[in-house]
């Protein structure tokens, strides 16, 4: 235990993260070193746009592996998430070698030594040429590992959760007809949530649980310079500042990460020197996406362009 | 090092995170890969293994706060009271052993007690206060009651009865030594109590907690004290949170295995019957379709609050649900409870028509002629209320024709079966058309009634 020196491995994951443009907290950059040794799938929740599936992108980049996407949606079954007969081809390959199979069995005299002869030739028709592999299990086929990002889970049913299981805990995953395939090089698990319901238990426990929420001003900052680097220093103070205290505010939607990096490109295209009133109510609809929240917000541009400035002169 | 981990892990249960053996085992082994050296480092991981919700993290955060975070022993001390030194910081305490240093030339002869005491030796102190609270098995602490007990298991421990003797002695021989001792031995008592009660914070906290609900649970509504008002609603809450949970998941599933030879032979016409595409049966559930009808009369005031929030929860749960309130007259509420927050609804609809005199008579009326329609054979109507309408004419018909056009009528009466049918109780004259009438005193009958509602559409 004396040996290692885990905050600067910590410290190299952050800074891994920061060349790909991602600016982690100090929580984050723990989770994703502790996924890498104690080899654990790390489940992320948060509001929408905190980055969360950017943290995946930015992993694979940062260790240069191929990325694998399973979008999940409600009704996604294991067909579409880990593999499938080709039903097709295998219906196509009857036909054609129907007259083989004429020949093959035309010397048996009676039906059984017919049957026992087809059982010679083993399951032809379910060996790994006929299964098409979907995402998970193309993930456990990766020779050089990757990383595979099953976003919102939450999306998914209850029984899909069950199926992820095996290939969490143990990365491998059991195909009646073939046997169990176990990974490769175990992949690198993201899996993402925006908690519109309760995941299991079962799910829960095998994986680390990280939270992502709105990022401190100093970070957010950081990550406004990482994202659009055309940006003035004053410019960035205040609108961050400003986003924060919109964020004070009780709406339907808070605006997240994202929503501040496309604001600062928008400030940035129409050349705002700094946060003015008007320019602020006619780019409102950037970083707020419901009307009623826009309209609760309108009232209190200006105190809140005021404290940003303010801030920003003392800060 | 482990012994503290587990007993953190304890102290995480005690504070309201469920931990599993296996998570433990992780958390281990995370520890072991990122070490004790950084705090912050540590306390990450713990939040990042155990916590497994964000609620989970704040209180593991608090427990990690409380449980690894001593003030440094101060050496040396300036004043004779150690008293807020705490026994768990037994790790840092222990490893710099302190000097018996004595001081006092009388000391001698003493107990070991007596002459730590007199030495002030606060490291020592609570190294033993530490050893001793783990010998009379501290962690096992769960209600307040139990801090005299453990305060006394500790103390005696610490060989408080060689001290006595010790006083008595001194008492005698040198008076001022004797008081010195007697002020070092209140401070003492002081430092122990302060342990039990931390102990008791990491520990009993969900045990306390879990009491409490079990009793608030089975407490009739009707009588429940201003000052648990705040707690019952947040216990309402909870159980809304469980049903939806429970209840909210999709409702549309395709059942695989079974072959829906009808659809697939339609759907592949094209390819003269080969079965490219296969169909497969769906299993179709009804989704759950409520009207609800609360009274909110006079003389079920009091339950009537709590009616609201759960009917307020109801349309977190289910799309589907119209809910009406009733005293004199009735009216339709399900757009104030879908807009407002559960207080707000419920003022807003006891100032329109809560606290009058119940006539179900007439608000029976009111439903048949402007909203019998919302009734269709797959909805469940339910009634809460104590069906007494004041000698008024009851309307018996209405609620046969309601219960005919439902799928099911449920009945939840605040009043126990004792009481229905005197006085002007119609109970008996309405529950012959009910599907179900059961009693509804307290929150446990709420939750198992509502979900019984909710679970007959699974």
């Amino acid at each position: 235990m004396a040996d290692i020196r885990p905050s600067a491995s910590i410290e190299a994951v952050e800074s891994g993260l920061a060349a790909q443009g991602y600016i982690a907290s100090r929580q984050i950059a723990t989770a994703v070193y502790l996924a890498q040794q104690i080899e654990k799938p790390i489940l992320v929740e948060g509001p929408a746009g905190v980055g969360k599936t950017e943290l995946a992108k930015a992993i694979a980049a940062w260790r240069g592996m191929k990325m694998i996407r399973l979008q999940c949606y409600e009704g996604l079954d294991e067909a579409k998430a880990l593999y499938e007969w080709k039903y097709a081809k295998q219906l196509l390959y009857t036909q054609i070698l129907k007259d083989k199979l004429g020949e093959v069995l035309g010397g048996a005299p009676t039906l059984e030594a017919a049957l026992n002869q087809l059982h010679d030739f083993g399951d032809v028709f379910f060996s790994k040429e006929f299964v098409e592999p979907r995402p998970l299990l193309q993930a456990l086929e990766q020779p050089a590992g990757c990383v595979l990002l099953i976003d919102e889970i939450d999306k998914s049913d209850a029984e899909f959760e069950s199926l992820l299981l095996e290939i969490l805990s143990d990365f491998q995953v059991t195909i009646p007809e073939l046997g169990t395939v176990v990974a490769v090089a175990p992949p690198t698990v993201i899996l993402t949530s925006n908690s519109e319901r309760d995941l299991g238990d079962a799910l829960k426990r095998r994986c680390l649980h990280l939270h992502i929420g709105f990022p401190e001003q100093k970070l957010e900052e950081r990550i406004v310079e990482s994202r659009v680097p055309g940006i003035s220093q004053t410019l960035r103070r205040q609108m961050v500042s400003f986003i924060h205290e919109v964020r004070t505010l009780d709406l339907k939607k808070l605006p997240s990460v994202s929503e501040t990096i496309d604001w600062a490109r928008v400030l940035v295209l129409l050349q705002a020197p700094e946060l003015g009133h008007e320019m602020v109510k006619d780019t409102l609809n950037v970083l707020l996406k419901y009307e009623a929240d826009i309209e609760a917000t309108m009232p209190q541009v200006s105190t809140f362009i005021a404290k940003a400035s303010r801030q920003n002169v003392f800060g | 090092m482990r012994e503290n981990l587990h007993r953190f892990f304890r102290a995480a249960r005690g504070a309201g995170v469920r931990l599993s053996p296996a998570e433990s085992i992780d958390a281990m082994r995370a520890v072991s890969k990122v070490g004790f050296t950084d705090r912050t480092i540590l306390r990450d991981t713990f939040l990042l293994t155990l916590a497994k919700t964000q609620d989970e993290k704040k209180a593991l955060g608090d427990c990690f706060d409380l449980f690894f975070d001593q003030p440094e022993p101060q050496s040396p001390p300036e004043d004779g009271k150690p008293n807020e030194q705490d026994a768990q910081g037994s790790n840092a305490a222990s490893d710099s052993p302190g000097e018996t240093s004595g001081g006092d030339e009388q000391a001698e002869g003493l107990g070991q007690l007596a002459q730590m005491l007199l030495a002030q030796d606060r490291n020592q102190l609570s190294a033993a206060i530490a050893n001793a609270a783990s010998a009379a098995s501290l962690s096992d602490i769960r209600y307040f009651t139990q801090r005299g007990i453990f305060s006394g298991r500790i103390l005696d421990q610490m060989g408080i009865q060689r001290l006595r003797d010790d006083l008595d002695n001194l008492a005698a021989t040198n008076p001022a030594l004797a008081e010195r001792l007697t002020t070092a031995l209140d401070g003492l008592r002081g430092t122990v109590r302060d342990t039990v009660s931390q102990a008791l914070m990491l520990y009993g906290r969900e045990e306390a907690e879990n009491l409490r609900n079990e009793i608030l649970r089975n407490a009739p509504l009707s009588r429940i004290e201003p000052r648990q008002v705040e707690q019952m609603r947040h216990l309402i809450r909870q159980i809304a949170r469980r049903l939806r949970e429970r209840y909210s998941k999709p409702r549309k599933r395709q059942r695989r295995g079974h072959l829906d030879v009808r659809r697939t032979i339609r759907r592949n016409a094209a390819w003269g019957g080969v079965p490219f595409l296969t169909a497969w049966k769906r299993r179709h559930r009804d989704k759950p379709k409520i009207v609800a009808l609360c009274d909110v009369s006079g003389s079920v005031a009091r339950v009537s609050d709590f009616f609201l929030l759960l009917i307020h929860s109801l349309h977190e749960v289910v799309d589907d649900v119209r809910s009406f309130a009733f005293s004199g007259h009735l009216i339709e509420v399900s757009d104030i409870l879908e807009s407002k927050s559960p207080e707000e609804a419920m003022a807003e609809i006891m100032s329109k028509v809560g606290f009058g005199s119940s006539d179900y008579g007439s608000s029976l009326a009111d439903f048949e002629d402007e909203w019998m329609s919302a009734i269709t054979p797959q909805t469940t109507v339910i009634v809460l209320g104590d069906a007494r309408s004041n000698n008024l004419d009851p309307r018996a018909d209405i609620v046969r024709r309601i219960a005919e056009r439902s799928k099911r009528l449920v009945w939840l009466n605040p009043e126990g079966r004792m009481a229905w049918g005197w006085g002007d109780s119609e109970m008996p004259r309405y529950s012959t058309f009910c599907t179900v009438v059961r009693q509804c005193a307290t929150a446990k009958q709420l939750e198992r009634a509502v979900s019984d509602i909710v679970a007959s559409y699974q």
